[in-house]
């Protein structure tokens, strides 16, 4: 390790612990109660939707089936971990399928 | 709905009466390490995807090491390999890991209501942890009517072992597994995701602002680099929802 991949990699730490640091703080400031409290409890759906949507949208027909798969079986059994892997499952099928092979 | 008195509801049936905050954190630690398994699994094989790169733009092992230990940022660490060079440069390096990680201020900010009670200093170090992955299991938690700081500390180191581990292992061995995606790994994250979001689904009214998180986050990613998307998404996202809350 040079001294110049050192001094990269820690101004790299400081960013990336900055943003973090600076959310607990903001967190803490902002009132526990009224409109910016209200809207800090919609943050959380809004940003998995924000995650979500994009890669949906990006995986075209075989991510879309494998979303409304992985949404049924999580209506239905509430099972995180039988939605993600039949969701998964899915994805694989209509890959596979549609590569025609 | 929202859980403002002291003690988080518990739903019924989950073993054995929890009666002691220790016990209790002690619990949702352990819980958070177990849920996040099958995710390390997801992690690890980008990790060594992350490895293999990391050799090819010239990272010793050393510097893998202390950038997944002291970073620990899948996004932004695959954004630095490409301006990585002989002599790196530590400024754009610095602002491209801010830029990535820009929605990293608007999660922390989400956890407020369980950082309350925990004091200054393990709050601070805590918030070191934070991932998407642990962060978005945590929400899905809380939104389940119980969660603790605990669980998210006890996913995040899962995840942090996980990446330290299989990113050091990359760059030693110098070959992965393959395309993670032929496997699957990268819906697996997707679908992660959206059966949390399932779980955050309150009725009609959500439907609004999902609807344009959803849409602001397809359009910045189609002209925007990096994660911008996230954040912007969520902006929008969270605003159309405090305002139709207030209609």
């Amino acid at each position: 390790m040079t001294l110049e991949s050192l001094t990269a990699i820690l101004a790299m730490a400081i960013a990336a612990y900055a943003v973090r640091a600076g959310g607990l703080l903001i967190g803490r400031r902002l009132p526990q109660s009224g409109p910016v409290a209200e809207w800090l409890r919609e943050v959380p759906a809004a940003i998995l939707v924000a995650v979500v949507a994009p890669e949906i949208f990006r995986g075209g027909a075989a991510a879309m089936l494998g979303a409304a798969v992985t949404a049924l079986v999580m209506w239905r059994s509430r099972n995180l971990f039988l939605a993600i892997g039949a969701g998964v499952l899915a994805v694989l099928g209509a890959r596979y399928l549609m590569m025609g092979l | 709905m929202t859980d403002d008195s002291g003690r988080p509801r518990r739903p019924g049936g989950e073993g054995a009466r929890i009666s002691d905050d220790n016990t209790h954190a002690r619990g949702q630690f352990f819980r958070g390490l177990r849920v996040s398994l099958p995710l390390a699994a997801g992690v690890a094989a980008y990790g060594l995807v992350f490895g293999v790169l990391a050799r090819k733009a010239g990272l010793s092992i050393a510097d893998v090491a202390l950038m997944s230990g002291i970073v620990f940022t899948g996004s932004a660490q695959f954004v630095a390999l490409t301006l990585w060079a002989a002599s790196p440069p530590a400024l754009a390096l610095a602002l491209a890991t801010l830029a990535v990680n820009l929605r990293y201020v608007l999660m922390a900010a989400a956890l407020r209501d369980l950082f309350q009670r925990t004091q200054r200093a393990a709050a601070f170090a805590a918030v070191f942890l934070v991932n998407d992955e642990s962060w978005a299991l945590t929400m899905g938690e809380v939104a389940r009517g119980g969660a603790n700081i605990a669980f998210m500390v006890g996913s995040s180191l899962v995840l942090y072992v996980a990446w330290l581990g299989s990113t050091v292992a990359g760059r030693v061995i110098g070959s992965a597994i393959g395309d993670p995606s032929r496997l699957g790994i990268d819906f697996a994250f997707t679908a992660t995701f959206l059966a949390l979001l399932m779980g955050m689904l309150r009725g009609k009214r959500d439907v609004l602002p999902w609807a344009i998180s959803a849409a602001v986050a397809i359009a910045a990613s189609l002209y925007l680099p990096g994660k911008w998307y996230i954040l912007l998404g969520g902006l929008a996202g969270a605003t159309a929802g405090a305002l139709r809350r207030d209609a």
